[in-house]
């Protein structure tokens, strides 16, 4: 389009005719690079997976297809190890529980925050901000070094401190994406519904939670998906091995002598997190219907 | 104070429109409803996240138990002792420098990391804001993907494909003599990080690249600027501030890095991140723990105080 009104004028720069040879040229380094990356990026998860289903004990050399490492070992493979089984389960467990402490808690800090304003409300604002931004390992070993010093084991380690952590990590991911979604919408939809007569707690359940619940939906899929694959937290605060969920045993079996159920076992959080965020994606666009698309650009922030 | 603030934000839409709110709101909203909504965050966050940094410093700052070297920690800070911290720093220093080498380590292959998140990132970014055209949305979901896929089990990939015998071997064996690369080499652990971090370098970078308009760059060109020009005098300074946050968001996590270097390396690339780690869990260590933890600390702090003023500052302009 644009091609065709500007091509006459850049040719007739000839002072520098080399620089200007067809600027519309395909940049072919870049594609290279960017296919290269996706590539790159991609392929050692998708080898992983197959190898899953690798028929020998190696996961780098393939001797065939079997289900051996899922179902087929008698104690070794992923839904018959008892420790694998269970910590498959501890994984869920605390995904679920911290999606219902955090998405919650974190919405309702967005929304207060939003409309409150004052120096508490900055210095509350800049706390969960600051703990958005630190690096987990020193949220780690600080909640590590409490729940071992402070009040002597008052919460020991293990599922309870587990989810105590995961839920003060994740919090405030929940709050990036539904504050985003308030300062978007404004608060005028609420005031129309306040002269109109409605009651605060009225405004607030229907006007204010309908409008939001987008966002909500997509904290709930990405609290989910983080906790999931959340390894540093949850390893620190797993006190003894059956607390101890399906990130942290690929840690420990990387070290020693992985066999291909460890593979299973990283697929089978591969296969939960991508199916909800799928779904949230999907539930997502039919809530946002006719609004803008914040879903990619959300994440962008983050 | 409230006009002072008022005078300091002329160009208020936004500040505007939040008086009006906070105005009319107050006829409708008793002074505590808001706040009420963030109580139980606040609280929350005060409890496990305020607590256990101030548990850190209370076992960094504390002494140990003679026999076991358990740490016993002191909760005044008028008691605080600063001996056991300063022999914790001195073993960056004095030597035999125990902790120097890591230390230099975790900045040279951070340093390192970044730079090719940004080399490569920048040029991913530009491509898919600029050129993908119909494949933008199939290339943004496979971006997105990896933030999804856990990190441990995308680094045991890895470790699965770099082991003697693997694929990448079989591939570089065409070329040149087999490597060991899983021995501690730096290139591994450095490309590791690099592997993992480098989508959180590439979206802010695409979310910037995307929103710079098309004109610009072709006025850029009208006005007789040739491509590189262009980009140097008006896409990279559009995109400096998406840069320099990339930058701060990936270098974060890797100054506390311990897991990469475990799957990838070994001792000869062990980092700050390691040290921590090793001392968490030995009995005795503590001490070491805390007093590392703050050393991550006062590393971090800085990049971590530009990123906040700098969302500040954009909330501010939205």
């Amino acid at each position: 389009m644009s091609d065709v009104a500007l091509d006459p004028v850049v040719g007739s720069t000839p002072r520098r005719p080399r620089l200007f040879r067809n600027p519309w040229r395909k940049p072919w380094g870049l594609l290279l690079v960017t296919l290269g990356y996706l590539l790159w990026s991609l392929i050692p998860v998708v080898i992983a997976v197959v190898f899953s289903f690798n028929a020998g004990r190696s996961r780098s050399t393939w001797q065939g297809f079997s289900l051996r490492w899922w179902t087929g070992e008698p104690f070794d493979a992923l839904f018959t190890d008892p420790s694998l089984r269970a910590a498959m389960f501890q994984t869920f467990r605390l995904s679920i529980i911290t999606v219902l402490i955090a998405v919650p808690l974190g919405t309702a800090f967005a929304i207060g925050i939003d409309r409150w304003h004052g120096r508490p409300a900055r210095g509350a604002n800049f706390m969960m901000l600051l703990s958005f931004v630190v690096p987990e390992m020193i949220l780690g070993v600080s909640l590590f070094l409490m729940f071992t010093q402070l009040i002597d084991n008052l919460i020991p380690l293990g599922t309870t401190s587990q989810i105590l952590g995961l839920a003060t990590f994740q919090m405030s991911y929940s709050v990036v994406i539904v504050r985003a979604r308030m300062l978007s919408i404004g608060p005028e939809y609420e005031e129309a519904a306040l002269d109109l007569g409605a009651r605060p707690g009225q405004s607030l359940r229907r006007v204010l939670l309908p409008l939001l619940s987008p966002a909500i939906l997509a904290s709930v899929a990405v609290v989910f998906a983080d906790s999931v694959d959340n390894f540093v937290i949850v390893r620190y605060l797993s006190g003894t091995a059956d607390s101890e969920p399906l990130s942290v045993k690929i840690y420990s079996a990387a070290r020693s002598s992985p066999t291909p159920a460890v593979n299973a076992a990283a697929t089978v959080m591969l296969v939960a997190t991508i199916t909800v965020v799928l779904v949230g994606y999907l539930l997502y666009r039919r809530f946002s219907k006719g609004q803008e698309p914040a879903d990619v650009g959300g994440f962008a922030q983050v | 104070m409230a006009s002072a603030e008022a005078t300091a934000e002329p160009q208020g839409g936004k500040r505007s429109r939040e008086d009006q709110a906070a105005g009319r709101g107050g006829a409708w909203f008793p002074r505590w409803y808001w706040p009420t909504f963030t109580l139980p965050g606040t609280l929350w966050l005060v409890l496990l996240f305020i607590l256990p940094f101030y548990t850190v410093l209370s076992v960094a700052f504390g002494t140990v138990e003679p026999l076991f070297r358990t740490p016993l920690p002191v909760y005044q800070p008028w008691y605080w002792s600063f001996g056991t911290f300063d022999t914790t720093l001195e073993k960056f220093y004095v030597s035999p420098a125990i902790y120097q080498e890591p230390l230099i380590r975790t900045f040279a292959y951070v340093f390192a990391a970044s730079a090719i998140c940004l080399v490569v990132g920048y040029a991913v970014a530009y491509y898919t804001a600029r050129y993908a055209g119909k494949f933008r949305v199939p290339i943004l979901l496979m971006l997105v993907a990896p933030f999804f896929i856990s990190y441990l089990m995308r680094i045991y990939a890895w470790q699965s494909l770099l082991q003697p015998g693997g694929y990448v071997d079989d591939i570089w064996g065409i070329f040149a003599e087999p490597v060991n690369w899983l021995s501690g080499k730096p290139v591994t652990v450095i490309l590791g990080l690099v592997y993992g971090y480098i989508p959180f370098m590439i979206l802010p970078l695409y979310g910037s690249l995307d929103r710079i308009e098309q004109s610009m760059l072709e006025a850029g060109r009208d006005l007789g600027a040739s491509p590189f020009h262009t980009f140097r005098r008006v896409t990279l300074p559009l995109s400096k501030p998406a840069i320099l946050a990339g930058l701060v968001i990936v270098s974060l996590p890797m100054f506390g890095d311990y897991y990469t270097n475990d799957l990838l390396g070994s001792q000869n690339t062990s980092m700050l991140g390691n040290l921590i780690n090793l001392a968490v869990f030995q009995p005795g260590q503590g001490q070491e723990a805390g007093s590392l933890t703050i050393v991550l600390m006062l590393i971090v702090v800085i990049p971590m105080g530009y990123y906040l003023r700098e969302t500040r500052r954009a909330a501010e302009r939205a």
